[in-house]
């Protein structure tokens, strides 16, 4: 959490071998639009050719190495870098070059074009790049994360879009506090109370329950590090659980959206669809969580003890403007840094970073719920990831690591059990 | 010797908004709400989408008195963690223009330069805010307040835990 090798180690061994999240097909929606990223240290743009391809450049000139896309998005037929002025299309091709003769006649365009990262490749939307060459398939490394990629995909049938806005904040934490927070039940009541608060005073939870005994979900490790918690949904959601606070008149919408799942999915998919949230990590540093708003939340390491975080909002295209409104609403204020609940999990991750400059403190303890099936409040999910990430840093790529064992004690009864010979 | 004088509508609204900063960095935050129309709202876009409608665009506040009531009573219990204990802050408003919008109502924009201090740490929100004013009871309420930040993303402080 605190070392400056292991950090280099890192950006080595797991950002510069795995699958790193790009960006979302939405985000270019026409031919020439734009996007500029910082994936993995990496300046990167992607965009949308003529022939309606996403492609995805090395943002840095051929010629000399300075930044081509000098914006954060924008729409253009040529890209040209203002250092000496060489030009190139949006598929890449390098098309101009001031006095180009003064290059001789061996001097070849085509060798010049804008470079692409070794691997690109998308799942549903979602772009991934890595700058493994041997890295598998994207979908192979998704492992089982990829079905709940589907869960949230299929919600929809015009697809979905990112929503304009993004949430920019830095977090002077390190990179792995932030997967173990967003994956972290155990939390919610004790950092988030406020926000707890808030929703009681709204008459939003309808769990019937106080915040501390309600039903917790359960807590999975999806193979190659991905882990997820599920848990039932305690308020609406607009895909597809009415509440009163949506108002009546979008009960028979919300009806319609949950008649169409249960028809295309079956009851069972449709239930864990429109009743249930999760937080999802696609590994090593994707966030998406799927609760009363989806959101797609990427973090850029700088250092131990610092990083980027980038949030966008996705929603259905079909999705009418009330109900994205509502689903606006609840982003910022839980998901957003100027909401009721984010600002506090910053307090907290630097609060833990800067705990650790006692460097007597050796662990964190994240042993939590190794002696029964995991709940969503459990910790399991961040033994899945640790288990991929020390893996990694030894040198094993993801196909060397196994899933978490399954726990040697399943049942209830056998925890009772087991707890009764201890004593 | 001075001669008395009718403050202009400018110096008016200004002592209304050197009033409210004051509120602000006092941590006097239930009087600052009172400032509000029943009507009023709160909005703060994010960093990339300064013209960020609140209706169908992402943004980081978007308050109606409910919402902002609730942010007070969190910024001032001991669970709004991000503020507590509250950091220290210091507004400079200036550039201050008015405009008479003909219904009875006030456009203002100011430049404001907001310190917060907390952990060892002092940094800036800068940016510009935009209000709609009402005249009521021979003072101004607010009917409509944007901050729009001119940082390109929340690099110092992680948040807006404050109100900017």
């Amino acid at each position: 959490m605190t070392s400056d090798e292991l950090f280099q180690r890192e950006r080595e061994f797991i950002f510069s071998r795995c699958w790193i999240y790009l960006g979302h097909e939405s985000e270019v929606e026409r031919p020439g639009d734009y996007r500029r990223r910082t994936v993995a240290g990496r300046p990167l743009f992607f965009t949308r050719g003529r022939d309606g391809q996403v492609r995805v450049f090395l943002n840095s000139c051929p010629h000399r190495g300075a930044l081509i896309c000098r914006r954060d998005e924008g729409n253009a037929e040529v890209l040209q870098c203002f250092y000496h002025a060489w030009s190139f299309n949006m598929d890449g091709d390098l098309i101009g070059v001031p006095d180009q003769e003064a290059y001789g006649p061996h001097f070849d365009r085509d060798e010049l074009g804008l470079k692409e990262p070794p691997r690109v490749e998308s799942y549903r939307g979602f772009y991934f790049v890595s700058f493994n060459s041997h890295v598998e398939d994207l979908v192979s490394y998704l492992a089982d994360a990829k079905e709940y990629l589907d869960l949230i995909v299929d919600q929809t049938e015009a697809g979905m879009r990112v929503v304009r806005g993004s949430n920019k904040y830095t977090m002077k934490a390190n990179w792995k506090l932030l997967v173990e927070n967003s994956l972290d039940g155990y939390h919610l009541v004790p950092t988030h109370q406020t926000y707890l608060d808030y929703i009681s005073s709204l008459g939003a939870d309808d769990s019937g329950q106080t915040a501390s005994a309600r039903i917790v979900g359960k807590a999975r490790a999806l193979g190659n590090g991905h882990c997820v918690i599920e848990s039932p949904v305690r308020s609406g959601r607009p895909i597809a659980h009415w509440h009163p606070l949506f108002g009546e008149e979008a009960r028979e919408p919300i009806a319609r959206i949950r008649q169409r799942l249960v028809d295309e999915y079956g009851e069972e998919r449709a239930f864990r669809m429109a009743d249930t949230s999760r937080n999802l990590i696609i590994y090593p540093n994707l966030v998406i969580n799927d609760i009363m708003a989806i959101t797609v939340r990427y973090f850029e390491p700088l250092a131990p003890d610092n990083m980027e975080v980038t949030a966008w909002h996705l929603a259905p295209r079909e999705e009418s403007e009330s109900m994205l409104a509502t689903r606006l609403d609840s982003f910022l204020t839980f998901l957003g840094p100027g909401g009721f609940a984010t600002p506090d999990d910053v307090e907290a991750l630097e609060s833990c970073q800067t705990g650790f400059r006692a460097t007597e403190t050796e662990w964190s303890d994240i042993s939590r719920g190794m002696l029964r099936p995991a709940k969503s409040t459990d910790e399991l999910q961040m033994r899945g990831f640790w288990r991929q990430w020390h893996a990694n840093m030894q040198g094993f790529t993801h196909t060397n690591v196994q899933d978490a064992p399954a726990p040697a004690i399943e049942t209830e009864a056998e925890v009772e059990l087991a707890l009764a010979s201890d004593n | 010797m001075t001669t008395a004088s009718q403050p202009t509508l400018r110096e008016q609204v200004e002592d209304f908004l050197f009033k409210e900063a004051a509120l602000l960095d006092d941590w006097r935050l239930d009087d600052w709400v009172d400032l509000f129309t029943d009507d009023g709202r709160y909005v703060v876009p994010t960093t990339d989408l300064p013209d960020g409608d609140p209706q169908r665009d992402l943004v980081f506040i978007d308050d109606d008195i409910t919402r902002l009531r609730a942010r007070a009573v969190r910024l001032n219990s001991r669970h709004a963690h991000r503020e507590y204990p509250w950091s220290r802050t210091r507004r400079f408003i200036s550039n201050v223009r008015v405009e008479e919008t003909g219904d009875g109502e006030l456009a203002v924009s100011s430049n404001v330069l907001v310190y917060r201090f907390r952990a060892g740490e002092g940094n800036p929100y800068v940016g510009s805010v935009h209000y709609i004013l009402r005249r009521g009871g021979g003072a101004f309420r607010i009917a409509y307040r944007r901050a729009v930040l001119d940082l390109e993303a929340l690099s110092w402080h992680g948040a807006v835990s404050i109100i900017f």
